[in-house]
């Protein structure tokens, strides 16, 4: 187990390829999800008050 | 093709669809970092080979991005389509965010194996060159206020681009061989051997699919937010 | 024609007039190649090395300077709505912008660029090559940047945005044209000179219907 974390000798290298990899992947897809879910609560509640 | 143009059954048909390229997104990713994390070493690059799993699969998606991006710009001005001009205009941040991240995990990858983190080299330097163009078409898609003015704009630049690009990789691939007369690394980059190719193709699916999942969720984000800017304009009419 | 032969001399005189810009472009070239010793040191064989991408950069930066406001000026007086009802077709008025901007920039930083390339020590082999090299690839510098201005017409600050636009598009300008000068530095026939010479043509070619559609979605409605 610990040498899986050790990576040979390039943890240095491979963690941190995957952390930013993962930080942009799960950012994109949070805010996505986020800006849909806001979009579709705000145009709700604009055809409520509009009829 | 063009019968799901409407914007209204794209949205019908994406919130059918989009529960399931979700799903299969996920479950492709689950495979892809389990057979990442399990294949052997590499002879020649150790464990920096896992960050190709991830490395290649980025620069995939950020080139296919671009290619998209211009389709739909020459489907949104040849043929008037909101929807592509809708399209164009998502494919372009995610595009830049894989670009980023090929450029990330490639420098990351450079440090062990070419003792740098920024080697001047072909591909790299032709991935920054696209970074710039897709941050380019974005800030352009902002300036412009008048929404019709600013997709025919931004699709001419990314058609300009697209015929470009080609022509930009070329010319630095031609500059590297240039300029580092004895290379100390092989031209086109470490081969990869059969056992590695598993992960990186299905890494690539997991990419490529997470792409087109985004991206659809962000069209169908905008074409909300277009249907409530129709709807404040017509009731202070 | 008489029209475009007309609003090419205008421009020309507009540019050429005492602080206009040409003769800022001239300063500013001027300007970066005096400023390169003083960053990388007076090492006169590492200026002969670099002296030909240092003359090309600078080069295309003057270029950009007046670039942006190419169709800027005539589109806030308005005077571009009325050269759109003159017999002028919109790819003429792009040839005639993009051709009074390479006589007022692109030629004299040309004519220039011997003098400079003396301070940076560049060797006596390396003059033709530099010199065929500006007057081959500066016409596209001046194409491409057209069409990039007239993309950004409607932008008030466009300017902020027009490097970005052009930098990844001129890159095979650079790199052709410096690269045709080393390749004299090195007595080496790499065919620079001929890709620099391929990919202006095409761009001057091309930029004349690239500029006028974007000139036309930003005059329409």
């Amino acid at each position: 187990m610990a040498a899986f974390f050790v990576m040979g000798k390039y943890a240095a290298f491979v963690w941190p390829a995957y952390g930013i990899s993962a930080l942009g992947i799960v950012a994109s897809v949070a805010l996505s999800l986020r800006a849909y879910r806001r979009a579709k609560t705000r145009l709700a509640a604009l055809e409520r008050t509009v009829k | 093709m063009f019968g799901y143009a409407n914007p209204k059954r794209f949205m019908e048909l994406s919130g059918r669809l989009l529960p399931w390229l979700g799903a299969t997104t996920a479950i492709l990713f689950a495979a892809g970092l389990y057979l990442s994390f399990t294949a052997p070493p590499d002879y020649r690059q150790g464990d920096t080979v896992r960050i190709m799993f991830i490395h290649v699969p980025a620069a995939w998606v950020a080139m296919m991005g671009y290619g998209f991006m211009a389709l739909a710009s020459l489907i949104g001005l040849v043929n008037r389509h909101p929807l592509a001009d809708v399209a164009a205009k998502q494919a372009a941040p995610l595009g830049a965010l894989f670009t980023a991240l090929a450029l990330i995990t490639g420098s990351l990858w450079g440090r062990p194996m070419w003792g740098t983190y920024w080697q001047w080299d072909g591909r790299l330097t032709s991935f920054l060159l696209l970074l710039f163009l897709y941050l380019g078409y974005i800030a352009l898609w902002n300036a412009i206020e008048n929404e019709v003015r600013a997709a025919k704009a931004a699709a001419i630049l990314a058609l300009v681009g697209v015929v470009n690009l080609p022509i930009i990789e070329f010319s630095v691939q031609w500059w590297t061989t240039l300029h580092q007369g004895e290379s100390i690394f092989r031209r086109g980059g470490p081969t990869i051997s059969a056992v590695f190719l598993w992960p990186l193709f299905i890494m690539a699916a997991a990419y490529t699919l997470l792409f087109f999942t985004l991206l659809l969720v962000r069209m169908r984000t905008e074409i909300l937010e277009r249907r409530m800017r129709a709807l404040a304009l017509a009731a202070n009419a | 024609m008489r029209a475009l032969g007309a609003l090419l001399v205008r421009d020309v005189r507009l540019a050429a007039r005492a602080g206009g810009s040409a003769v800022l472009a001239l300063a500013f070239f001027a300007a970066v190649v005096t400023l390169v010793p003083f960053g990388i040191g007076s090492d006169a064989k590492l200026l002969a090395r670099v002296a030909g991408g240092v003359l090309w950069v600078a080069a295309v930066l003057a270029n950009l300077l007046a670039l942006d406001r190419l169709f800027q000026a005539d589109y806030e007086d308005g005077s571009l709505d009325l050269l759109a009802l003159s017999p002028l077709s919109f790819e003429g008025i792009t040839v005639a912008k993009m051709t009074a901007h390479w006589l007022t920039t692109g030629l004299p930083l040309t004519i220039l660029s011997p003098v400079l390339a003396l301070l940076l020590n560049l060797p006596a082999t390396a003059y033709t090559a530099l010199i065929v090299s500006l007057l081959i690839g500066t016409p596209a510098v001046s194409a491409i940047g057209s069409v990039a201005a007239a993309l950004t017409l409607s932008i008030r600050r466009g300017g902020l945005l027009f490097p970005l636009l052009v930098l990844p598009l001129l890159t095979p300008v650079v790199i052709f044209g410096a690269g045709a000068v080393l390749a004299r530095l090195d007595g080496v026939e790499n065919g620079a000179i001929w890709l620099l010479a391929a990919f202006s043509v095409a761009a001057v070619l091309l930029a004349p219907f690239v500029g006028a559609a974007a000139l036309r979605l930003n005059l329409s409605e």
